[in-house]
């Protein structure tokens, strides 16, 4: 058996008396692509905040490449290989694209030099189709390219893992084939891919596997088609009343 | 395409103006560019947490009062001067790394209070500790047997040297990982730590540099004044003058703090010398002025704009 890439171990996080999160479980393969869906508030980006370390997990373990580093700081994730993109981008305003890019080259992925940098910063921004663009200050992009400046910035730190947090809400149907594209570009590098989505259109489209969090639990994992037909997957979007209602009338 | 070459070019006329002052002008103008050198040194320093970093450091007079005192306590144990010095700037650089991983925890106006209170503190700490410092009583250091007009030049050229020493500083950060680091920081600081910047260190760094020259800066003062006591060794007024220096300048920027720091001191001394009892208010005026109408410093202005120079991770 392979050991996952990424392994949850009962995984729990409270703030205060609130359970964000509680005893969550599932590990990641190598060069998976895995959609984490669920309702608003269920906890999805608590989940990846505490596998990248920008909170601190109150109980379990968490373990990439069979390491604890459940204890990790944000940067120590960005060079390990845990690469994640923001539900609210974050780029460096002032500097260029360009600028932006190879910050993520330089310290997050390993460069020797600046040049090196600059160098692996170019090619990730050809990769997402923003070269283009490399010389405008990131300020003025607007919101896909902004989204693509973000992933170009977590490709060019050459991560095992990706986690995108919502890279296409607010974007338009034709902005999301595109990303759509980009993303399966980047599985198909070999890279892990888990993906937190609210359009089931594009969680579908991408990955066969399915994470539901609901209320900080992880009510289900298994294939996409299987998940979509959970009672207890339409329950929790739906609400219990409504779940019945849509029940009935397949039924009926 | 960014050259390094007006900004050297500026920079090396810069000084040799100040360093040429003794050959044709009278002590008070050598007096005068010493300071200037001082405050540039100070700016240049501060520049670093303030100006690379964006964390609004108020600390600059801890670092300066330390380092009196500490290079004042060293000379009267009878260690050399110049050694002195040295022992100032270490100590107070080592205070600075411990201090910065504490008070870099806070962010915006939480971190400029905490930083001011550092300047309050060590008053207290230093006029307090009557057995090592003096106390209020201050303390005397040897006098340096030099006819006036050896004494000041001497000290004018040291001020330079450590001026020159925070340029120097400074040009080799901004064109390194180091700076560009900080400027992600100063950016982001959530993105920085994503992007696999180490922030408490790459924070506690700048901070660091920003106290280094301070307290050579300060060491040599008080081996030039002779005397130093808590009150002034350890001025808020100070503090605050020290960040519009670069601000007016042009904070972030290579030689923005220093021309700052020029322009103020040369302000500062017109407005004493012609309205002793308006000084203050025009000077609150003229920084009010600026800051509204020249919110990038004199660096931003047409003329000189070509002196920023490289502005993230050094030239192409």
């Amino acid at each position: 058996m392979i050991e996952p890439i990424l392994r949850l171990d009962g995984v729990s996080k409270q703030f205060g008396g609130l359970s964000a999160l509680t005893d969550v479980s599932f590990s990641l393969n190598e060069g998976e692509v895995v959609g984490l869906i669920g309702p608003n508030g269920a906890g999805k980006t608590t989940l990846v905040n505490v596998v990248t370390g920008n909170l601190r997990r109150s109980s379990g373990r968490i373990l990439f490449r069979s390491e604890d580093v459940g204890l990790q700081k944000p940067y120590q994730a960005a060079r390990r290989g845990l690469a994640r993109t923001f539900q609210i981008v974050q780029p460096f305003p002032a500097m260029t694209v360009l600028e932006n890019v190879t910050a993520g080259a330089l310290f997050g992925g390993g460069a020797g030099s600046l040049g090196d940098a600059r160098d692996m910063a170019m090619e990730s921004l050809a990769f997402v189709g923003l070269d283009a663009l490399a010389d405008r200050p990131a300020a003025n992009l607007a919101l896909a390219a902004r989204k693509r400046l973000e992933l170009a910035k977590s490709l060019a730190m050459n991560p095992r893992v990706l986690m995108l947090d919502e890279v296409n809400a607010g974007l338009n149907s034709s902005e999301i084939d595109g990303a759509l594209d980009l993303i399966r570009r980047i599985a198909d590098r070999g890279v892990t891919v888990l993906i937190i989505e609210h359009l089931m259109k594009v969680v579908l489209s991408l990955s066969k596997r399915l994470l539901v969090l609901h209320h900080g639990q992880l009510i289900a994992d298994g294939p996409s088609a299987e998940i979509v037909a959970d009672e207890r997957v339409i329950e929790a979007y739906l609400g219990a009343k409504f779940a019945a209602r849509l029940k009935e009338l397949n039924h009926g | 395409m960014r050259s390094g070459f007006p900004l050297y070019a500026a920079m090396i006329a810069g000084l040799l103006v100040l360093a040429t002052t003794p050959l044709y002008a009278d002590n008070y103008v050598v007096r005068t560019a010493a300071i200037v050198a001082m405050y540039g040194a100070l700016a240049t320093s501060w520049n670093f947490i303030g100006g690379f970093t964006g964390y609004p450091s108020f600390s600059t007079a801890a670092f300066f009062g330390l380092g009196a005192y500490v290079g004042a306590i060293c000379q009267r144990h009878g260690i050399p001067m110049g050694l002195a010095w040295a022992i100032a700037t270490v100590v107070v650089a080592a205070f600075a790394a411990l201090l910065g991983g504490i008070i870099l925890r806070l962010r915006g106006h939480y971190f400029a209070i905490g930083s001011i209170a550092v300047v309050e503190l060590c008053r207290l700490v230093i006029s307090s500790w009557s057995s090592l410092t003096g106390g209020g009583d201050g303390l005397n250091l040897p006098l340096m047997p030099w006819p006036p007009e050896q004494l000041m030049r001497f000290f004018l050229f040291v001020m330079l040297a450590i001026l020159l020493a925070s340029l120097i500083a400074t040009i080799f950060v901004d064109r390194s990982r180091l700076g560009f680091g900080l400027r992600c920081i100063h950016q982001n600081e959530d993105a920085a730590a994503m992007v696999g910047i180490n922030t408490t260190a790459y924070k506690i760094a700048a901070y660091t540099l920003s106290a280094m020259f301070c307290a050579t800066a300060g060491a040599a003062y008080a081996s030039w004044t002779g005397y130093i006591d808590p009150t002034d060794s350890f001025q808020i007024v100070m503090t605050v003058k020290v960040v519009v220096m670069a601000l007016l300048g042009g904070a972030g920027t290579i030689l923005g703090p220093a021309l700052g720091a020029a322009a103020f001191v040369l302000l500062e001394e017109l407005f004493w010398a012609n309205f002793l009892d308006w000084n203050r208010a025009i000077l609150g005026v003229v920084i009010v002025l600026l800051i509204f109408f020249l919110p990038g410093g004199l660096l931003s202005l047409g003329v000189l704009r070509r002196l920023r120079a490289a502005k993230v991770g050094g030239g192409k």
